[in-house]
């Protein structure tokens, strides 16, 4: 008997298998196509957008939110310059501001295939054409140089150049475009990599970099407010040989994309982009250029 | 086996053997359907979803290994070094602990109660905080005499985390030989300690060399806690590579890397077990 039954459980465990795999037939595809000439008001409005929970737009950014992009890590208090965006955009879409809903979303997982937990996200990223691959991108809502943070008693505090540079240890955040544009200065050491601002900005205090190079609103808050003796030397276009923007991101394919980019192209006319950039980011003005 | 000779297998012999030959192959076919079946739907399955070319574009990328190979490649010698620099200081940090805890001398009583301290405080930390501690909290105390080196510093946290989990290990071993060893060795006239180093300790290392073997391919894998404090290993290259791509593809190389290093390991600790199996047999 017990034989017979041993055989029995083989096979149920093997239909079992069958059952499983079978349960995982593949899930009904929701994001149709963009369709680029769907950029009437009446095809963007709330009711027509095709989002996450119907009538709402959920956007995703990191945890903590770092200040001058977000103030009291808190992104629903429309403050900083990205939450003041997102905000700009959904009211331009036809959104109240209580329909807005902030969701975590890791950098990492921000680009992980599959379905998306958010509308979109808004993280400083930069758009490339090989990042294109895997997300899409709207229009870029802010252009950023790129900036060398250090210490008020560091013996590069009066670099002028990059060729001042030279010898020092630089760092920077790991994804960031700063870290492509490190090269640029062509200091001699290989750049320390670290997982966040946090982590960097320790290690410049510890005196483990002599320099941190971060995007110039981020560098000139952590000069302020992160470090006691923090100084930005200076700033710089970095010329990775793609585009430095920071653009919304979307998962591939998303219809929101046109609906968006329009609400982008009129915010930046109206002047709404550069009313926010001057409210939260003005602070970086007067940086000497290096080169 | 020469009362064998001349032996013919009964009528009812030859049935049983019959019966066994049947059952082994009905067995073999019906195993090799019932995989054959089972793997092929699950990979049918994954192959047809919709999303398995975004999934192998976004994980199993050719052109983005091979660009991170060379890369990933020297990145892993460093984790290598790690590991390699690491484990001498973890086995001696360890069995020094480990014998600390053992030894009855109640003098040795305060050096006991850092010992156990040491640790249940270091089992029970998270090895990511004593990597952070080590590596950016040392530095910052701004002493004399730390070393500033982040080689230095990350095989210190990774010493300081392991060595709490190989001394227990250790522990376990020595606790492991019978008592009458002991006895035995000091009816022999050796003293306490030479009992320990020459009778009890090599009973005790051999007996724990799978679960030590066990603890350094976790701590192979925990090298990649070293880029936390800067230093441009395996891990930290990759996710380099894929955030600035936004592809995953480097990390499932660097998973080879860790795979390929293990394997080695892993048949050293087969073949220490099978010897230490013949060893026990003895002659018999």
């Amino acid at each position: 008997m017990t034989s017979i039954n041993r055989r029995r459980g083989g096979t149920l465990a093997a239909v079992a298998a069958l059952l499983l795999a079978a349960a995982c037939a593949p899930a009904e595809e929701t994001s149709g196509s963009a369709d680029a000439t769907a950029t009437s008001d009446a095809q963007c409005s709330p009711e027509q957008l095709d989002t996450q929970t119907a009538g709402k737009l959920t956007v995703g950014t990191d945890s903590p939110a770092y200040s001058p992009w977000f103030e009291d890590d808190d992104p629903t208090n429309g403050k900083g310059y990205e939450s003041a965006v997102a905000y700009a955009v959904a009211k331009e879409l036809g959104y109240a501001a209580d329909d807005v809903t902030w969701i975590t979303v890791p950098f990492n997982s921000s680009y992980q295939p599959g379905a998306k937990k958010f509308d979109f996200d808004i993280n400083q990223v930069s758009i490339t054409d090989a990042r294109a691959k895997a997300v899409d991108f709207s229009d870029p809502y802010y252009e950023a140089a790129q900036a060398v943070v250090t210490l008020g008693d560091s013996e590069y505090d009066d670099a002028t150049s990059f060729a001042d540079l030279k010898d020092a240890q630089l760092g920077a955040q790991v994804g960031t475009t700063s870290l492509q544009a490190i090269s640029q200065i062509g200091a001699t050491k290989e750049p320390r990599v670290y997982d966040d601002s946090n982590a960097a900005t320790q290690a410049l205090q510890n005196g483990q970099i002599d320099g941190l190079v971060v995007d110039l609103p981020t560098a000139y808050y952590i000069a302020a407010a992160e470090l006691d003796d923090g100084d930005v030397i200076g700033q710089f276009q970095p010329e990775t040989g793609e585009s430095e923007a920071f653009g919304l991101l979307f998962a591939k394919g998303s219809p929101l994309v046109p609906c968006v980019d329009r609400a982008l192209g009129t915010l930046q006319d109206d002047g709404t982009l550069g009313d926010l950039e001057q409210t939260w980011l003005s602070q970086t003005t007067g940086v000497p250029e290096l080169s | 086996m020469s009362t064998l000779e001349g032996w013919v297998p009964s009528e009812r012999q030859r049935e049983r053997d019959d019966l066994r030959r049947r059952r082994t192959r009905r067995r073999g076919t019906v195993a090799s359907v019932s995989t054959v079946v089972v793997l092929g739907v699950l990979v049918a399955g994954v192959l047809a979803a919709p999303g398995w070319d975004r999934v192998r574009g976004t994980y199993l990328s050719g052109d983005v290994a091979a660009e991170a190979f060379p890369l990933l490649a020297r990145a892993f010698v460093l984790n290598i070094g790690l590991f390699l620099v690491a484990e001498v200081f973890i086995l001696l940090l360890g069995t020094l602990v480990a014998v600390i805890r053992v030894v009855p001398a109640p003098a040795l009583a305060p050096v006991k109660i850092l010992a156990t301290l040491y640790t249940d405080v270091f089992r029970g930390t998270p090895t990511i905080l004593v990597v952070f501690l080590v590596g950016f909290g040392l530095p910052a105390l701004g002493l004399q005499g730390v070393p500033t080196n982040l080689f230095v510093l990350a095989v210190v946290a990774l010493t300081l985390s392991y060595g709490a989990y190989v001394a227990e290990v250790i522990r376990a071993g020595i606790e492991s030989v019978h008592p009458t060893q002991w006895a035995s060795g000091r009816a022999l006239g050796l003293s306490y300690g030479r009992t320990l180093r020459h009778v009890v300790l090599p009973q005790a290392l051999r007996r724990v060399g799978p679960p030590l073997l066990n603890d350094f391919v976790s701590l192979q894998k925990d090298t990649a806690l070293a880029s936390l404090v800067g230093l441009g290993e395996i891990l930290r290259r990759a996710q380099e590579v894929s955030s600035r791509d936004f592809n995953f593809t480097p990390y499932v190389v660097a998973a080879v890397f860790f795979v390929v290093a293990t394997i080695p390991l892993a048949r050293l600790t087969d073949w220490l077990a099978v010897r230490a199996a013949r060893r026990q047999a003895g002659g018999a």
